[in-house]
């Protein structure tokens, strides 16, 4: 069993969209017998909080060359690409 | 099927067929629904125009009704609360995801947010009610704010 990851969650604010997304894939990684740490953020505060985590998922851009996987998506508030984001996170998240 | 929604949307913060030039428009006219009820401090307009220019709400949705959910930081607000708008003619919002792609819009959920972790029924509502096209295109059609309660229970 290797170190739990930590996923970073970011949107404008901090607290609508990210917590929308932070929820839903929870859900759907635990279906797929992933758990993780989680935590939320403003998209500005991402590259300050960025140091002690394996993946950022953001719904608004970021700035470039964070030095960690980011996958920017719309896919858990809009159902468009769901599976295909899921597939991404889960492949960061096993590796 | 969303019954959660109803607890924070206000009837009198359902504002339909609206005639809006812009998306500023949209957002003044809700936010100054939400104001009138008591739900945000004067500032929240302003808040809420100013985050919207920088990292816009606008969701492409695939359809020809797209949906935008504009909010902004919790200083701004003194409860919980959601208004929407369906609008005659869509205006601009620009993409979440991509702030330089523009997106026509004629559903506007417009959130006034204090705690995420007791609104996120309210959020996960919104982004299931934006899921279904039916309900989207359900909620075009609505004439009443009766319809819409109805829709939503």
């Amino acid at each position: 069993m290797t170190k739990q990851k930590t996923v970073l969650f970011a949107c404008g604010t901090g607290i609508a969209t990210s917590t929308v997304v932070a929820h839903a894939v929870e859900d759907a990684l635990k279906e797929r017998g992933i758990t993780f740490n989680s935590r939320q953020c403003k998209a500005t505060e991402v590259a300050s909080q960025i140091d002690d985590v394996d993946l950022v998922v953001s719904t608004t851009q970021l700035p470039k060359d964070l030095g960690k996987p980011v996958i920017t998506t719309l896919a858990f508030l809009t159902g468009i690409g769901k599976a295909e984001a899921l597939d991404k996170i889960e492949a960061v998240l096993r590796d | 099927m969303a019954k959660a929604l109803l607890n924070y949307l206000d009837p009198g913060a359902i504002v339909l067929g609206v005639e809006a030039g812009s998306d500023q428009d949209v957002i003044r006219i809700l936010s100054d629904r939400l104001h009138r009820l008591g739900y945000v401090k004067p500032s929240f307009a302003e808040a809420v125009l100013a985050r919207e220019a920088t990292l816009p709400t606008g969701l492409p949705l695939g359809l020809d009704n797209n949906v935008a959910i504009p909010h902004t930081d919790p200083e701004h607000v003194l409860k919980p609360g959601l208004a929407m708008a369906t609008l005659c003619r869509p205006v601009t919002f620009c993409n979440m995801e991509d702030p330089d792609e523009k997106l026509q819009v004629s559903v506007v959920f417009l959130m006034a947010l204090n705690d995420k972790d007791q609104q996120i029924e309210m959020l996960q509502e919104i982004a299931m009610t934006i899921q279904s096209a039916e309900t989207i295109a359900a909620l075009m059609q609505s004439n009443t704010v009766e319809d819409i309660t109805r829709l939503l229970a």
